[in-house]
């Protein structure tokens, strides 16, 4: 049953962020610890490094009701295990241009660079695609996908 | 013809290989075929309608295939090009396989169909097709054929896509994935889809749920795609498997469009090239990320 729109609670948007241990997850401490005030609406998931976030992470991201998806690593050439990130990149573009062909909005998926001395870029990154989906409002297209019968 | 049949007589009769998988006439159009005696090598075809990529055969979990020993498999252009996708990602040692390429004109939609090959019957792949000789072959038969007939009706339908809005396109997948039965013919067709437990069938965790319903659907679709981008050697047949009609190869298509746009790779039946996913240049636009 459809809740009443004036009863509705303002729709928050749920961002989900993959981010390397060595440079955006630095970054995103560095950015705690620094008191800088920032969007709380991005829960982060830690992973050794962006060669080691696997297309399906985005996707199962958005299928637990994600409403959009940060990926953020280490900038070319700071890679701890020298080539992760390249590999990601290639990988990555791939996975964009593929979401967007299936319908997927692109400014659902945000993809960055943020190394460990950018908390004050992270911020921005964090900030500027929860605004982003914000405006784009729910994923309910995702959702009612499973509810949808044959 | 006589000539292929008289290379597979060669073959089997010398012992160079214990089986030639080809095509045969059987009762519903042109099929697959597996010839292990000399004597038998009259039943092989070839013609507009073997449209099948035989390569599929050569994967390792084909154990039945496997337990015939040696192969000779007759190659197209487009099936060549799985064989060396199978040699470069070790599955496959080239001494292991004898590669007889068939010159192709152009295979038709459906190897069932009494049909001559024309603009209206072309398999969507074949009109532009730029290897149509497999350079990978040990032996080549057959007479230079004229290219295949039509135009590139599927790159217009895949530029007709990229043109709509997001969610034209999100109606236009969703609706198309809804009718998936998950019934897995696309992956168990695809000569590069070899891996003894595919992530759609692990439960473990489960990446990929596999009832067919739109979510689900829909990540199959993707990731399916994505694992087969700069590997895909386009033959189609992910496509004709499927038993809904979903029209899989405009997504590979696209894939293989952004793959050479990006990184400059097209499929070949070189296996010393490198797969663009797996390798990369320090480069590499990255336009995209922030």
């Amino acid at each position: 049953m459809a809740t009443p729109a004036e009863k509705r609670e303002p729709f928050e948007p749920r961002l989900t962020a993959f981010v390397c241990n060595w440079c955006t997850y630095t970054g995103a401490d560095l950015a705690g610890t620094s008191r800088l005030q920032m969007s709380p609406n991005v829960r982060i998931i830690r992973l050794p490094c962006t060669g080691r976030i696997d297309p399906l992470f985005v996707i199962k991201a958005f299928e637990r009701g994600a409403d959009g998806v940060i990926v953020s690593g280490c900038h070319p050439a700071d890679c701890h295990y020298t080539s992760g990130n390249y590999h990601a990149r290639r990988r990555f573009a791939v996975l964009k241009e593929i979401l967007e062909f299936v319908g997927f909005d692109p400014a659902r998926v945000t993809f960055s660079w943020v190394s460990a001395s950018e908390g004050q870029k992270w911020r921005e990154v964090v900030n500027e695609a929860t605004e982003r989906v914000r405006g784009l409002g729910p994923f309910d297209a995702y959702r009612n996908l499973a509810a949808r019968q044959r | 013809m006589n000539e292929l049949r008289e290379l597979a007589r060669k073959l089997l009769g010398e012992g160079t290989v214990k089986v030639v998988i080809g095509w045969e006439e059987g009762p519903r159009g042109v099929r697959p075929a597996f010839v292990t005696d000399a004597a038998a090598a009259d039943r092989l075809v070839f013609d507009h309608r073997c449209v099948h990529n035989l390569a599929c055969y050569l994967a390792l979990r084909r154990r039945h295939v496997a337990r015939l020993g040696r192969p000779a498999v007759v190659a197209k252009g487009c099936d060549a090009r799985a064989v060396a996708g199978l040699i470069r990602e070790a599955q496959l040692k080239r001494e292991d396989v004898v590669v007889i390429g068939v010159r192709c004109g152009g295979v038709i939609a459906d190897p069932a169909s009494r049909e001559p090959l024309t603009a209206e019957t072309v398999a969507a792949r074949c009109p532009g097709c730029q290897d149509r000789e497999a350079h990978l072959a040990d032996h080549l038969v057959g007479e230079p054929r004229p290219a295949p007939p039509g135009n590139g009706a599927r790159d217009a339908r895949v530029a007709a896509l990229a043109a709509m809005t997001a969610g034209e396109r999100w109606a236009f997948w969703t609706g198309e994935f809804a009718r998936c039965v998950r019934c897995h013919a696309c992956r168990e067709i695809c000569p590069l889809c070899y891996c003894e437990r595919c992530v759609a069938d692990k439960t473990q965790p489960q990446w990929i749920e596999s009832s067919p319903h739109g979510r689900a659907n829909l990540a199959w679709h993707v990731i399916h795609t994505l694992h087969l981008a700069g590997r895909c050697v386009d033959c189609g047949e992910c496509e004709r498997a499927c038993p809904v009609d979903i029209p899989l190869s405009l997504l590979n298509r696209r894939a293989a469009q952004v793959v050479e746009q990006r990184f400059g790779h097209r499929p070949t039946d070189d296996p010393a090239v490198a797969a663009p996913i797996g390798t990369f240049r320090l480069d590499d636009a990255q336009e995209f990320i922030l």
